[in-house]
């Protein structure tokens, strides 16, 4: 049960999360959107996106260090568990708690504001579902380590973690963490399992070439079209009556 | 010098009646989906007036275009690159639904199930965003022939430094209407604005187009349009605009607005550019010299040099050749009648207008004075500030100048054509006295007056060489069917309306340029002489209302008669 969970589990979801968006990039380019709703309503939404997001981007690079950077790294370079707990609780806190605000304005208002509830398709309740989950769990085990009892990831959830990209697995490293942390760990590899089919790709479209690219493209007519094809979603058929 | 092509308008305002049929058609080819209810590619702006979106103008609050810093360099109004990423994830500048107007229907199931009552059944408009009941407060052209301008149109933005001038009450306004689409512009903001990079200015004609499959939905450039000609699809989260109706472009034929324009106002034509020069252009210092500078950065297609570099940067001969004859390039560079709308976004808009003399005919004419006569027109144009200031906001980024030197041609043109239209001699102190000859007066009125079909629109085609990649022309089943299995009039080989699309644009084309192009209204013979040129119309035994001009009994209309009839 524990290979199944903690080794062949993720292993699925990754491969469905590269499969997945190699299948959507070469057939849905049309669909890979941030489908965004700020034209039906903007006073909610001008708070709570960039508290989402900007909360989102300080708890993904919290993440890359806590899970990829090893102990014995940070150790090295002089920084002691204290100060590191006490940075990775106080930071980590301040962006988990700008995110779950962000996402309540969100989800509140994706319910209560009529036109951006009709928008909202089955995969995006899903998705919703799923990421308030991992989200809350993760501020849920950021506080609950810091209050009871004292777990330290870094020593199991992590190695497991990098132990999958090593391709070395090894279950037991995880499976003696508290069940937030293991919830947690599964939760976000099911997310990453649905990741591609949903409006999440857009994080892969974040446009940094922006900064770098002259202001305006120029494109020649043969490069954007080459011969007939067929029509493109989107294109509704003119109907009958 | 880096010559490039642009296909560009010109849309002559004295002609416009505002019957919004320009609107309307584009809306029918391009715009007829959910998630574009409330877009208008093409809209008609009755000015003074809020315009669509309401106070579109107002960059102050709207931040669309480009500024000139302090060091001569140009940025975007609402800010560079890394402001741009830092406000992604919500566009503080992005116009809300009700900026436009929420788009509705009507709900007329009730109409068609009402029981008999005593009094009439009413539709209820339902609002087409979110399916309930709205209470109509505003649309794209709700203050339509200043409808309600008491009350709103002081916010014009354009009216600023006159706004206590201008008189709304009925007798004492002007008026007139201002037909808007993309400008095409050789400098778009929009595409700036774009953080994916997905808006593009195609090299071949300047046409700017939106790449659904690179856009990502993060409405940069619909703020970053000073025009606020970029519109969100709120269905699929993509962004869309005017494409000039390049299917249409391609294979020579005029845009649908222009196609239908009842007033037939609208010139499209090809100008050569300096691409090397477009930015020092948009740069200059003083607003009021930005319509100079955008006009001297046209290449004159008769110069021999320009020939040779537009020759040598790929441009073919006969686009060459389409560039000289060019409406467009005559309207802005020859007769300098055409003015860009607001130069002052600095994005370089390449479809331009000839501002109206009506405001000013109109006025000499409730005095009961001679609204052709010369003097009594430039004193006019002298004595009416308001309606130029006004224009020179719109035209000229408040430049009078040049506002008068157009009027003052077009006046002129008037009076010349009376004394040629009553018999008398022609007056040659007149075009003198605007700086023209007799000839170029006569030939602009022909072009302004008359407007020809093949005068009014000088388009020329993609290359042969890849005419079968286009989309109007790639459903060649439309012919291969004829005669096949689907004879007995049938259209394919299932029955009527089966089988591939005809490119209804290629059928009607041939039918509409003959009859355009002819001088008397197409008769029984010359409708008939129409279906056989189309051999696909003969073919199939059908015709196509929309072309018949109610003359004669054109093949396909009526069953044919049996022989012993027809004797
Ligand atoms: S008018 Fe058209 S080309 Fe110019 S900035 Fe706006 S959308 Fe872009
Ligand atoms: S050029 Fe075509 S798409 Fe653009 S406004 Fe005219 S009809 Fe609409």
């Amino acid at each position: 049960m524990d290979t199944f969970l903690w080794v062949v589990f993720p292993y699925i979801c990754l491969a469905v999360f590269v499969v997945g968006h190699y299948w959507r990039w070469t057939y849905d380019k049309f669909g890979w959107t941030t489908r965004s709703s700020q034209l039906y309503e903007n006073r909610l939404l001008r708070w709570g996106s960039p508290l989402f997001h900007f909360g989102m981007l300080g708890v993904i690079g919290g993440h890359v260090i806590g899970l990829i950077i090893p102990k014995s790294w940070t150790e090295a370079v002089g920084v002691s568990q204290e100060l590191y707990h006490f940075l990775a609780v106080s930071l980590g806190g301040v962006a988990g708690l700008a995110t779950v605000v962000g996402l309540a304005i969100l989800v509140y208002r994706r319910r209560t504001v009529g036109p951006v509830f009709m928008a909202t398709t089955r995969m995006d309740k899903t998705m919703y579902a799923l990421l308030a989950a991992v989200i809350l769990l993760g501020l849920w085990n950021t506080v609950a380590s810091s209050i009871f009892g004292h777990y330290d990831y870094r020593e199991g959830v992590s190695p497991w973690f990098r132990s999958i990209f090593t391709l070395q697995p090894d279950a037991s490293l995880i499976a003696d963490a508290p069940i937030g942390f293991r919830l947690h760990a599964l939760l976000a590899f099911a997310l990453f399992a649905l990741w591609p089919f949903t409006r999440l790709v857009h994080v892969f479209s974040a446009p940094i070439g922006y900064l770098t690219r002259p202001y305006i493209v120029y494109r020649s007519r043969d490069e954007a079209r080459e011969g007939s094809r067929a029509p493109q979603r989107g294109w509704e058929k003119a109907g009958r009556p | 010098m880096r010559p490039m092509a642009q296909m560009a308008m010109v849309m002559n305002l004295d002609k416009c009646i505002g019957c919004h049929t320009c609107s309307v058609t584009c809306k029918q080819a391009w715009t007829n989906r959910s998630g574009m209810e409330y877009v208008w590619f093409n809209n008609v702006e009755t000015r003074p007036g809020l315009g669509y979106p309401r106070t579109y103008e107002d960059q102050d609050t709207w931040q669309g275009g480009w500024v000139r810093k302090g060091n001569g360099r140009l940025t975007l109004r609402s800010g560079g690159r890394w402001k741009k990423l830092a406000t992604i994830f919500s566009n503080p500048k992005l116009p809300g639904i009700e900026d436009y107007y929420e788009p509705w229907t009507y709900d007329y199931e009730t109409l068609l199930n009402s029981p008999a009552t005593q009094t009439f059944p009413v539709a209820t408009p339902k609002s087409l965003i979110t399916g309930k009941d709205i209470n109509i407060r505003w649309s794209a052209n709700w203050d339509d022939d200043l409808g309600g301008s008491l009350e709103h149109a002081t916010r014009d933005p354009m009216l600023k430094g006159i706004e206590d001038k201008v008189k709304f009450e009925f007798e004492q306004t002007f008026m007139f209407y201002l037909p808007r689409i993309c400008e095409h512009c050789l400098n778009p903001s929009c595409a700036a604005s774009c953080p994916s990079g997905a808006i593009y200015k195609r090299s071949e004609d300047g046409i700017v187009l939106v790449d659904q499959d690179k856009c990502r939905g993060w409405r940069m450039c619909v703020s970053g349009c000073p025009y606020k000609k970029i519109y969100f699809n709120h269905r699929t989260g993509k962004a869309e605009k005017c494409t000039f109706c390049y299917p249409r472009i391609e294979v020579g034929i005029p845009t649908v607005c222009s196609e239908t324009c009842v007033g037939r106002l609208r010139y499209l034509g090809l100008v050569l550019y300096d691409a090397d020069r477009v930015l020092e252009a948009a740069s200059v210092e003083n607003d009021h010299d930005l319509y100079e500078a955008q006009r001297s950065i046209l290449l004159d297609p008769d110069d021999p040099e320009v020939r040779r570099e537009a020759e040598r940067a790929g441009i073919p001969a006969d686009w060459i050749e389409a560039a000289r004859r060019s409406p467009v390039h005559k309207l802005i560079n020859t007769y300098k009648v055409a003015l860009p709308l607001h130069p002052e976004y600095r994005t370089m808009p390449m479809v331009w207008y000839i501002p109206p003399l009506s405001p000013v005919v109109d006025v000499i004419k409730d005095t009961g004075h001679d609204a052709e006569d010369r003097h009594n027109l430039f004193a006019a144009i002298d004595t009416l500030r308001i309606p130029v200031e006004y224009l020179a906001n719109l035209f000229t980024a408040g430049d009078t100048a040049p506002v008068d030197s157009v009027l003052r041609k077009l006046a002129a043109m008037r009076s010349y054509m009376r004394d040629i239209n009553l018999g008398r001699d022609p007056d040659d102190s007149i075009p003198e006295s605007v700086g023209m000859d007799g000839e170029s007066l006569y030939e602009m009125f022909r072009l302004l007056a008359l407007a020809k079909y093949d005068e009014r629109y000088v388009i020329p085609t993609a290359h042969v060489e890849q005419a079968h990649a286009l989309e109007e022309l790639a459903t060649e089943c439309a012919l291969d069917y004829d005669g096949g299995p689907g004879m007995m009039g049938e259209s394919g080989p299932f029955g009527e309306g089966s089988g591939e699309l005809t490119p209804v644009a290629v059928e009607n084309f041939q039918m509409l340029k003959q009859r355009q192009t002819a001088d008397s209204m197409s008769g029984a013979r010359s409708a008939e002489s129409g279906g056989e040129d189309s051999g696909r119309g003969r073919l199939r035994g059908r015709l196509n209302l929309l072309n018949w001009d109610g003359k004669g009994s054109p093949t396909g209309l009526f069953p044919k008669r049996s022989p012993e009839e027809d004797e």
